[in-house]
């Protein structure tokens, strides 16, 4: 039994702009993995709720016509994981969130709830940060577009302004393609977990495969938000590929990674395990880039 | 004869639970039930000043709002011993229903009952609760310090209870000269049972009396529990156990059972249910006892034993429960385990403001069994000497037998399940090719044996009565005092009756649910006791009712008693074997005669005054990953002796069930808390690491059968046994791997993490 004000379902994104204008205080709900969990802990008891979660506009993978990858943001993590699009052009991301919890939660739980709760420890976020996904909202005004880097404000608070909600993720063509990559969700059991630590790594090598053209790293859980470890990616771009290679670009993680002290996990610890999955991830990403250590 | 006992037969409750079909406490529950919720405190240590309801009570729903200034003042225990009518003997009464004096960090201060859950939900959110607060102390050692905080006023330097044993003379014998000294200290964590079904009751007032429903493993103990909290006479309880999802120890205490029915009284006798959330179980039903022990022992380089002490410190938590016996019962096992001819053996329950500790799987012998386990490998390492040699040479010999239990080792045990354990996972060979390995991603095999004993005797009374009644059919209901818990006691107790009684397990109608109005006197699910101490009322009881039936038949046939058998269900000629009627026909007949009517019955307490040792081990097979600071476990096996397997299938799925338990206890299962202010960090299964399916291998369990000869169906202890090796074997896996002797689990990253730093095994 949920404590809930009042339950508004939208029919359409407009119907749910209007109704995102006329309730400001509720609550947007799609699959609600997080939301009543939330509701049940006290923290949003007693709210309306606007539910999107039956706008099946707003879901499935499309390829526009300049190759980006629309994700629209009622796509659930079992779909993203089976979508033909999804393996063809960034497995990485269906493997990702192929980790989330369990298979129930894969099932009901959408990547735009998983972006809009604003944790730093979703499994979807740091390969969306790594692929530089630009998030999609719509609102009143029409359209916004922001680089998802922007989005994430600070924890658990993310950039959708009055009227608005979260209506896809988008993926530029220039970003995924001939990239590579490889997500390991450091946990302390192998399902129903969240992340001590996300880390997804992707390259795009030269054709002879023995120099990193582009490298790119990005952390979930090694800061408020999710982020990129950018000295790192610069260090690789033009080194060749090489034992060598992967421990500078994973040690360097270090420069730009600010984990907290916390019950869960010491800093100590996830710096260190931070640079150990860096260098795993890389060379993974490597090895799938056709590239030889 | 079709023998139904040591057969793989369908569990008699499997199509019920399978299709959603089996009632559960909740499911029984009447929709028009006031829904009661709990006010627990947010203070570790101190006193209610006062309560302000007003608000609560302002809310819509809100029917009654009580605090701890409304409870009546009868201290009661909690703990689901056997009650003893020797004062000395009786469990500590230390809790009250609800409580000014709080002493732990969700202990409970005032309820809220309601016409729903929202609104009694949000009444305990609107209660002011103003506190005094007192400092707290969270570690045992601390807690017995002097000027550490005073939990009960009765127990100074916070010491429920202190015992001993004394063997030879420990300081002289230490100082034999070339002895090899190996001391550790090794710390076990609180965690808790996780069933899966929270515990739950519901009550109300029936002719003047309360009736209980309720997600218990002991019914008629809660019963007298519930009319010692109301003061109330015992006879104007009734309490009632449907089916349960689980309980493993938890539910072995009284939990909300007397607050609940206290409330239905306190609101004219309405139905009033209360259902713990997940997160109220972690914390406010029972946990296990963290324990730290201290073991030293001297050693002669050829691994015989000359002296060892032991020291352990159990950390109680806030309320007695079961309080001593746990720790004493893993003390008790150390002499046994290795006999040693000097010793010097201590053991405390200390009060901290923790969770109160109460009964779980393995009872103070997973603890045990990590310490002196762990301790043992550690010994090897110091004297080069095998774990499995120095097991040989050291573990208790056959023919030992305990002075006080009277319980004697009649088999070889230990060296048959390590032979049977050490051939299912390649043990020797891994153990050699293991050693001294380099690089990142290393392999080990660890072994532990375990102590265990059956049931409670002769520390507490041991008894258990059974009653029979047979159809018109020739069918025939039995009920025990003994509860099915999830651990199929249902099918094994028919299996047992239809062998003792003589007719075929399709015509065995288990009543599986306990209502104190009806059912015979019985403790309980604990112990490991159910299958050993049921089978003696059963085989008693199935004894008297053939006497019955073969009485009858005497009369219907003409034939003399002496000359009949009751065989699958049939009346039986013994001279010739001839089928003389079935016990359908015979039933019947005497069910309607006109001359002498009778239905046909029986029932009888049994006195049990012996008890049997259930021996066996595991091994396991890990690799850890050093760099990641990982271990997996790779295989792991569980070897038994529990005597003649009544199910082997049960027997199987009792062992793997144990073994997960074992597996989150070795690896990552630990209820935290901050230490600032005693809260619980944890208490929720998404930061509380329960291990998953994903986290096991496949789980082997084998057995040896040596029949215990003196349970009537030859069987001994498998509730238990099965969480009490595991975790560390796995310890003495990482052991073999790294050459880590890790004193703690569970062995989480962080603590690999720290222990491989120190060790120069992964640098920064």
């Amino acid at each position: 039994m949920y404590d809930m004000k009042a339950l508004y379902q939208a029919k359409s994104v407009a119907d749910a702009v209007a109704l995102r204008l006329a309730h400001p205080e509720a609550q947007i709900i799609a699959g609600g993995s997080d939301v009543l969990v939330q509701m049940r802990e006290g923290k949003r008891a007693g709210v309306e709720l606007i539910s999107i979660y039956g706008l099946d506009e707003l879901r499935g993978v499309t390829l526009e016509d300049d190759g980006t990858l629309c994700i629209g943001s009622l796509t659930s993590f079992s779909h993203i994981t089976r979508d033909p699009l999804i393996q063809q052009h960034i497995p990485v991301l269906g493997e990702a969130v192929d980790q989330v919890g369990g298979p129930q939660i894969r099932n009901i739980g959408t990547i735009g709830g998983n972006t809009c709760n604003g944790v730093t420890s979703a499994d979807s976020a740091s390969t969306l940060f790594a692929y530089d996904a630009v998030i999609e909202l719509t609102g009143p005004e029409g359209v916004r577009r922001v680089p998802i880097q922007d989005f994430y404000i600070r924890a658990g608070k993310v950039d959708i302004r009055e009227g608005e909600i979260q209506t896809a993720i988008r993926i530029s063509r220039e970003s995924y393609e001939r990239t590579f990559g490889h997500y390991i969700k450091y946990a302390m059991r192998n399902a129903m977990d969240i992340a001590t630590l996300g880390t997804s790594v992707n390259v795009r090598l030269s054709p002879d495969g023995k120099t990193v053209e582009r490298a790119r790293v990005a952390f979930g859980v090694a800061g408020p938000v999710p982020l990129r470890a950018e000295t790192a990616e610069r260090l690789a771009e033009g080194k060749p590929v090489s034992e060598e290679t992967a421990e500078a670009f994973a040690q360097a993680v270090k420069e730009d990674i600010n984990p907290r002290d916390s019950w869960r996990a010491a800093r100590d610890f996830r710096m260190h395990i931070a640079v150990e999955s860096a260098r795993r991830a890389f060379i993974e990403a490597v090895n799938r880039a056709g590239g030889a250590l | 004869m079709s023998k139904s006992v040591g057969k793989s037969v369908v569990r008699v409750d499997a199509y019920e639970k399978a299709t959603g079909r089996a009632k559960y406490t909740d499911d029984l529950c009447d929709r028009s039930a006031l829904v009661v919720k709990i006010c627990h405190s947010t203070i570790a240590h101190g006193f209610v000043k006062s309560i302000d309801t007003t608000q609560a009570e302002a809310i819509p729903g809100v029917v009654r709002v009580l605090t701890c200034f409304d409870v009546p003042d009868h201290p009661f225990p909690t703990a689901g011993h056997p009650w003893s009518t020797d004062p000395h003997h009786q469990d500590v009464a230390d809790r009250m229903l609800l409580n000014r004096h709080v002493r732990y960090y969700g202990d409970e201060v005032a309820v809220v009952i309601a016409e729903d859950e929202v609104a009694a939900v949000q009444g305990v959110r609107a209660l002011k609760v103003e506190y005094e607060e007192l400092p707290f102390v969270l570690d045992v050692q601390k807690a017995m310090e002097e000027g550490a905080p005073q939990i009960h006023e009765e127990y100074p330097q916070n010491i429920l209870a202190h015992t001993d044993i004394r063997r030879g003379d420990y300081a002289k014998a230490s100082q034999e000269p070339g002895l090899i000294k190996v001391e550790g200290w090794y710390d076990t964590p609180t965690v808790q049972h996780c069933h899966i079904e929270n515990h739950g009751c519901f009550a109300y007032m029936e002719a003047g009396r309360v009736v209980v429903v309720s997600s218990t493993q002991i019914p008629h103990i809660v019963r007298r529990v519930v009319g010692q909290a109301l003061g109330i006479p015992w006879g104007k309880v009734r309490l009632i156990k449907p089916y349960i999802g689980g309980g493993f120890g938890n539910k072995q205490d009284a939990l909300y059972e007397p607050l609940c029915a206290w409330c239905s009284t306190m609101v004219g006798g309405r139905l009033v249910k209360l259902e713990c959330t997940r997160e109220e179980t972690f914390v406010s039903n029972r946990v296990r006892h963290a324990i730290r022990t201290h073991i030293i022992s001297w050693v002669r380089p050829d691994g015989t034993l000359v002296a060892r002490k032991f020291e352990a410190f159990s950390n109680q938590g806030a309320y007695a429960s079961h309080g001593h016996g746990v720790v004493a019962k893993g003390m008790g096992a150390f002499p046994q385990l290795y006999p040693c001819d000097n010793l010097e053996c201590d053991c405390w329950s200390v009060f901290t403001n923790r969770p109160a500790a109460g009964a779980m799987r393995g009872y103070g012998i997973p603890q045990a069994m990590f310490a002196g386990e762990s301790h043992i490998d550690d010994i090897c390492k110091a004297i080069g000497m095998t774990p499995l040699e120095f097991r040989r040479k050291n573990l208790m010999p056959v023919g030992y037998t305990d002075g006080f239990s009277k319980n004697e080792l009649y088999s070889d045990t230990f060296n048959q399940c390590m032979d049977k354990g050490m051939a299912a996972i390649d043990y020797q060979r891994k153990f050699e090719a293991y050693r001294n390995q380099t690089g990142p991603i290393r392999r080990g095999v660890g072994l532990a044996v375990f102590w265990y004993n059956t049931a409670v005797w002769p520390i507490s009374l041991e008894s258990s009565s059974c009653r029979m009644v047979v159809n018109q059919d020739g069918s025939l209901q039995f009920q025990t005092g003994e509860t099915e818990i999830g651990q199929g006691c249902d099918t094994a107790y028919s299996q047992m009756v239809a062998d003792a009684v003589g007719v075929p397990l399709s015509d065995v109608h288990v009543v599986s649910t306990q209502d104190t109005d009806v059912t015979p006197y019985g403790t309980g699910a604990y112990a490991s006791r159910q299958t050993y101490i049921g089978g003696f009322s059963i085989m008693q009881t199935a004894i008297a009712l053939r006497e019955r039936i073969l009485n009858i038949a005497h009369e219907q046939t003409r034939m003399p008693v002496s000359n009949l058998d009751l065989v699958d269900g049939q009346i039986i000629r013994k001279s010739d074997g001839r089928v003389l009627k079935s016990l359908g026909d015979l039933a019947m007949e005497s069910l309607y005669s006109l001359e002498h009517s009778q239905h046909i019955t029986a029932e009888t307490t049994a006195q049990i005054k012996s008890n049997a040792y259930s021996f066996g081990c595991s091994f396991a097979e890990v690799e850890v990953d050093i760099p990641m600071c990982k271990v997996k476990l790779l295989n792991i096996v569980n070897v038994h002796d529990c005597g003649t397997l009544i199910n082997p299938a049960l027997a199987e799925a009792q062992v793997h069930g144990g073994m997960s338990m074992a597996i989150g206890y070795g690896l990552s299962e630990e209820l935290k808390f901050d230490e600032k202010t005693g809260k619980p960090l944890n208490n929720n299964l998404l930061d509380y690491k329960l291990s998953t399916f994903m986290d096991h291998p496949t789980l082997q369990a084998a057995f040896v059968e040596n029949a215990e000869p003196t349970s009537p169906y030859g069987t001994k202890a498998l509730g238990e046994p099965p969480a009490c090796s595991g975790a560390p074997a796995i310890r003495n896996a990482i052991l073999n791997a790294t050459g880590m002797a890790i004193d703690c689990c569970p062995i989480t990253p962080h603590v690999l993490y720290r222990k491989f730093k120190e060790a120069g095994l992964i640098t920064d």
